[in-house]
């Protein structure tokens, strides 16, 4: 039986396109690759067993967790306020537009190593924190700065208000690309303008919010090593108080490293997940082909 | 007048910056009407329908629904802007159906029709459900309530989009040009539905190009260019015996 008769015109039987080059370059790569670690592996100024010793130390690992509580909970606060600078900057209300727009401008304009040097001197320009009436001897609450702002709270404070005013344009994007007719058809229904932000816009605009907050994400989680400078002993902080006595700078750079990559790829996982869940409605069905989805958006 | 007016429009204005969209529409709908707006695009139909709902703020003019002044409080010899939460609650009175469907597409066809009697109005979830299972089957969808828009075709949308605003019990229904961003074959299935519902007894607006179903369905139909009335008759006299030069051309390139 021939396989090129018309009845048999359907099946495709053809030998699929060569690529040589891929399989060079492959190989050169590998190569270099290899070649790059070996050079690190066989240096004699690179001692191996100061690395292992380091690797699964309790005082990196408790430094490794800290990072990650600082990331977590800046990541938090910052995207809460987030939200709320993007519906400022949004409403109709001209002082809170007014407001929200300076907050993003004067946090994107500083440096971020200066906002947490700042915050660190805190207790310097404000020694002690009051609660009471301006002006008068009414004081029912005090305390020193000090004692309030930690270097761990200042900590915190730089990165989560810093973050805010990036993302909060992050945000403002993803409101913005949700079409005006969602918000004509909640207003059509009697929603009021807060339901439908809620229950209608955000988890739309959720969509195009993830991808960008995922990168913000591990921005933070590498910026907590700026908190350095303040005396949080975070994961760089550790690493190079170790390294200041031990002097293997490299050793415990390298230490540094696989930590901060083992945590960046772990905390990129439920970027995906979250992708998924608010694709709903928009990927069809499941997420088989990416051309499957054009091609079913096409019959709309 | 025996019958209550849904709609009262007197002398109403709309402009966008220097351009006056509408001129002065003065037009009465009673309850249990259905009436066809024509008129060529720009005529102020569309603009005009979404002042009702106050989905546009009137420049000049009085416009009543049910009696109630749309969007403002009048109190001796003033009008004063009302706050959102009072023009929610009347246009949630009010049923609109939009030429792009403007269905959520996060949420699946029954959630769509659930979402506002649950959150505007605070009906319990099951009841909700109970009465969104009706509506889709009275517009025939009851196999797609778990669908989500993107898996609907476009006349199924935009009868989905019919069945959410009957959820929220209008007394007035609004179309504006339902079936314009349909495929030829799909319009009949939203025409049939847009039908049945007038022949329940819906007060209904309907901005539209079908002249077949103003003929057929429509009570009245009035013809507005450029931002006034130009006719207003039943639907053999507007469509049939056109008496303005103005209708006589529109109807002529439409037919």
């Amino acid at each position: 039986m021939s396989k090129n008769t018309i009845e048999n015109i359907d099946d495709v039987v053809a030998v699929p396109l060569r690529h040589p080059w891929r399989w060079v370059s492959a190989f050169v790569m590998v190569a270099l690759l290899g070649l790059f670690i070996y050079s690190l592996w066989a240096s004699p100024n690179i001692n191996h067993d100061i690395i292992s010793k380091y690797l699964f130390n309790s005082k990196v690992m408790a430094a490794a967790a800290l990072t990650v509580t600082l990331t977590v909970v800046s990541m938090f606060i910052g995207t809460v306020l987030a939200i709320l600078l993007a519906i400022m900057r949004l409403s109709t209300n001209p002082v809170l537009r007014m407001v929200a727009t300076g907050y993003v401008g004067f946090f994107r304009g500083t440096p971020l190593l200066l906002q947490i040097v700042f915050w660190g001197y805190l207790g310097i320009i404000y020694p002690t924190i009051d609660i009471g009436i301006p002006f008068t001897d009414m004081i029912w609450w005090s305390e020193k700065t000090a004692l309030v702002f930690t270097s761990l709270v200042a900590g915190i404070i730089a990165l989560s208000l810093n973050e805010a005013a990036y993302a909060a344009e992050i945000v403002r994007a993803g409101i913005l690309s949700v079409d005006s007719g969602q918000a004509e058809a909640s207003k059509s229904l009697g929603m009021s303008s807060g339901y439908t932000l809620r229950r209608i816009v955000l988890p739309q605009a959720m969509r195009v919010i993830i991808p960008p907050m995922g990168n913000e994400f591990i921005s933070m989680l590498k910026n907590t090593s700026l908190l350095q400078v303040v005396a949080v002993m975070e994961l760089y902080a550790r690493t190079s108080q170790i390294s200041s006595q031990n002097l293997a700078q490299v050793e415990l750079l390298v230490v540094a490293g696989f930590w901060y990559l083992i945590m960046t790829t772990v905390l990129s996982f439920p970027q995906s997940y979250l992708e998924k869940k608010y694709g709903r409605g928009f990927t069809v069905a499941t997420q088989k082909s990416r051309w499957l989805r054009v091609g079913m958006k096409g019959n709309v | 007048m025996s019958k209550t007016l849904m709609v009262d429009a007197r002398a109403v204005r709309k402009s966008f910056g220097s351009n006056e969209v509408l001129k002065g529409i003065t037009l009465q709908v009673e309850q249990g009407q259905v009436l066809c707006l024509l008129g060529p695009s720009g005529s102020g139909k569309s603009t005009f329908l979404r002042c009702i709902n106050h989905l546009e703020t009137i420049n000049g003019g009085r416009l009543y629904v049910d009696g109630e002044l749309m969007g403002f409080r009048e109190k001796s010899d003033a009008i004063y802007e009302m706050k959102p939460s009072a023009i929610a609650k009347q246009r949630s009175e009010i049923g609109m159906v939009f030429q792009r469907f403007n269905l959520f597409p996060h949420l699946t066809a029954i959630e769509n029709v659930i979402e506002a009697p649950i959150g505007v109005k605070g009906i319990a979830k099951p009841e909700a459900l109970a009465k969104a299972k009706e509506l889709l089957a009275s517009v025939g969808l009851s196999d797609k309530a778990d669908h989500y828009p993107a898996q609907l075709s476009g006349g199924q949308q935009q009868r989905v989009a019919i069945a959410r605003a009957l959820a929220m019990e209008p007394k007035l229904m609004l179309f504006d040009e339902p079936t314009s961003a349909l495929d030829p074959e799909l319009v009949g299935d939203v025409l049939d539905v847009m039908r049945k519902l007038a022949l329940s007894g819906m007060t209904m607006i309907v901005v539209t190009h079908e002249i077949g179903f103003a003929r057929e369905v429509a009570d009245r139909v009035v013809f507005m260019d450029d931002g006034i009335v130009v006719e207003d008759g039943t639907p053999s006299q507007v469509i049939d015996n056109p008496q303005n030069e103005r209708t006589k051309a529109f109807i002529n390139s439409v037919l």
